[in-house]
């Protein structure tokens, strides 16, 4: 039942871009691993050793029965409890525009991670601006798929204020992707054209070495 | 010795620590004392299939079957047997009685060798460091080394997280439910508040009540009902009793059991006594409420983990008050901390501390998804 082994076939294509970026055998954590697809995925395809964090007993439930080692908890609470540069990679994905205070996310994945692998979805469509602009209403499309009075987004961002963040916080940006409404990773070109035509933007993010 | 077993299995008690006494935390050495414990299913050829279950405060190793002493089937029935999350198909599942306990295992009511009399008050005052020690020098008696889960709610987490800090290397997996690290200042105080009550009882007379063919029932009585309440959540008796009354239309104005849950209470305490020695309740909830992990690493609870390989599962409800969540998550912080790996769900039920012996389907999957997987990862079930 739960324990076949995890295809490329089973999971989110937008999940898959992010698995592109893996070296096997690494150590990986991913904040708000939902149902543990990902971690099971990263696990048999490129061996990592894999931990999550997720907040539903849903998602846990079902991740611990896949045999993965995920606890239920607050991620932004929890990551905290983790020690420094503990993991080769800390997965964060669709899921920063949740948070209550998305900086010090974003410093904490860059604390506990080596690297940090960052997906959310785009403010700056043109869908949204056109919902938003021309029929003056909140966007809800297949990314943000909730109305406003229930949605959990609290702090949606658009490819450009993410990367003006990064900047602030002297995050270096290793790899920018931009995704598709499809889910497969589009040409960037750039960052005009991605923060109109991205659905997700997907950041592959460092420390700046400082000198 | 036999060690294997049919379903029902059988009970055995081994005599040890002739050759080389248990050294307790007291300082005392204890060079013979008995420990029963019961078995089901087979052992496979490299004893690599061992799943160690440590039973509760006033429990005992009769998790399935008939007890002997209450006629009752066993206390975890739901949870261990055949093509149960604990399969007893797959596992050769052991429960030992701990140190210091009354059903067949050395403590306060048994014997002293010594003397020729009931220990009383000379057994030596045990932790729950020393009921491990104890199961791990049977477990050396039947040859078995590693344990690929030790698996136990309540004060039986306790246990199973005291086995992972002192026997890492023995243990594989471990699933506390329902647990805590530290006996916390209102832990001990209810248990003060039954200790007080036995030791209150006229019969209890310093714990020599044994051997003068007395009894301190209503002692004991009281103590079973202040601790039945932490066991309970507050909505639980709520649903359950609210303020029904017991077998009347309308309150009698006197102290008879107007309501429900009076009756109910006393009914706990009475068929209490029956099944549990009142020496034995101090003795053990003294264990309990010196327990705290993080006391040998200055307080810091990681410190009793560091370097573990051990892999954890950890459980707790959302409706429990006595071990509540946040100490759960306290573990799970500090094993986080030191790189173990670890899982954990806090599960939503709302019958207090005692959901662990309840039903419920979301414990089920989780350590039958936990066993599974890790059985996988050791070869010792094939990949379904």
């Amino acid at each position: 039942m739960n324990k076949k082994k995890s295809r490329a076939s089973d999971i989110r294509v937008d999940l898959l871009e992010i698995a592109r970026y893996i070296e096997p055998l690494s150590t990986v954590l991913d904040v708000g691993c939902g149902d543990g697809s990902l971690l099971r995925y990263l696990v048999d395809e490129k061996q990592v050793d894999g931990r999550g964090i997720e907040l539903s007993s849903e998602g846990v439930n079902k991740s611990i029965a896949k045999g993965l080692s995920v606890i239920q908890g607050n991620a932004e609470k929890d990551i905290t409890y983790y020690p420094d540069q503990s993991f080769d990679y800390v997965i964060l994905s669709q899921t920063l525009q949740a948070m209550k205070h998305p900086d010090q996310m974003l410093e904490q994945l860059l604390r506990v991670g080596k690297r940090a692998i960052v997906s959310f979805p785009n403010f700056g469509h043109w869908r949204v601006r056109y919902e938003l602009g021309i029929r003056g209403t909140m966007p809800v499309n297949k990314t943000l798929d909730y109305p406003w009075y229930s949605t959990p987004n609290i702090h949606f961002c658009t490819i450009r204020d993410f990367v003006d963040l990064c900047q602030k916080m002297d995050v270096h940006i290793e790899k920018n992707m931009a995704i598709n409404a499809k889910g497969y990773q589009m040409p960037f070109a750039n960052l005009i054209f991605a923060n109109l035509m991205a659905t997700q933007g997907m950041y592959v993010l460092t420390k700046k070495i400082k000198i | 010795m036999a060690l294997e077993t049919e379903n029902d299995g059988f009970a055995e008690v081994v005599t040890l620590g002739q050759s080389k006494p248990l050294l307790l935390d007291s300082g005392v050495a204890l060079d013979s004392f008995d420990m029963a414990y019961k078995s089901w299913g087979k052992i496979n050829e490299d004893k690599s299939n061992v799943i160690l279950v440590c039973h509760a405060l006033t429990g005992d190793h009769f998790v399935r079957g008939i007890n002997p002493i209450t006629k009752k089937g066993g206390w975890w029935e739901n949870m261990v047997g055949p093509e149960k999350p604990v399969d007893t198909n797959r596992y050769f599942v052991i429960c030992i009685n701990v140190l210091g306990s009354c059903a067949g295992s050395t403590g306060p009511s048994s014997l002293n060798p010594k003397t020729g009399k009931t220990y009383g008050l000379d057994f030596p005052v045990i932790t729950i460091g020393d009921m491990v020690r104890a199961q791990a020098m049977l477990l050396d008696h039947l040859g078995i080394d590693k344990i690929f889960s030790v698996i136990g709610g309540s004060m039986g987490g306790m246990q199973v997280l005291q086995w992972a800090a002192d026997f890492p290397d023995r243990v594989v997996t471990a699933i506390p439910i329902a647990a805590t690290w530290r006996h916390s200042a209102q832990n001990i105080a209810f248990h003060e508040v039954g200790r007080q009550a036995i030791m209150a009882d006229p019969n209890w007379d310093h714990g020599g009540y044994f051997d003068k063919g007395k009894n301190p029932h209503s002692g004991l009585a009281v103590a079973r009902m202040a601790a039945h309440i932490t066991y309970m959540s507050e909505s639980g008796l709520t649903s359950r009793f609210g303020r029904n009354l017991q077998d009347r239309d309308k309150i009698a104005f006197g102290f008879d059991a107007d309501f429900q849950i009076e009756s109910y209470l006393r009914h706990q305490g009475i068929s209490f006594v029956d099944r549990f020695d009142a020496n034995s309740y101090l003795y053990i909830t003294r264990a309990m409420d010196y327990y705290d992990l993080s006391a040998d690493h200055g307080g810091v609870l990681a410190g009793a983990f560091q370097g573990t390989k051990t892999r954890f599962c950890i459980l707790s409800f959302n409706s429990d008050w006595l071990y509540a969540t946040e100490e759960s998550r306290h573990i799970v912080r500090s094993l986080n901390a030191v790189g173990a790996r670890v899982s954990f769900a806090d599960i939503d039920m709302d019958k207090g501390h005692d959901s662990f012996l309840l039903d419920c389907d979301d414990m089920y999957n989780i350590v039958s998804g936990f066993l599974q997987s890790e059985a996988e990862l050791m070869g010792l079930i094939d990949h379904e």
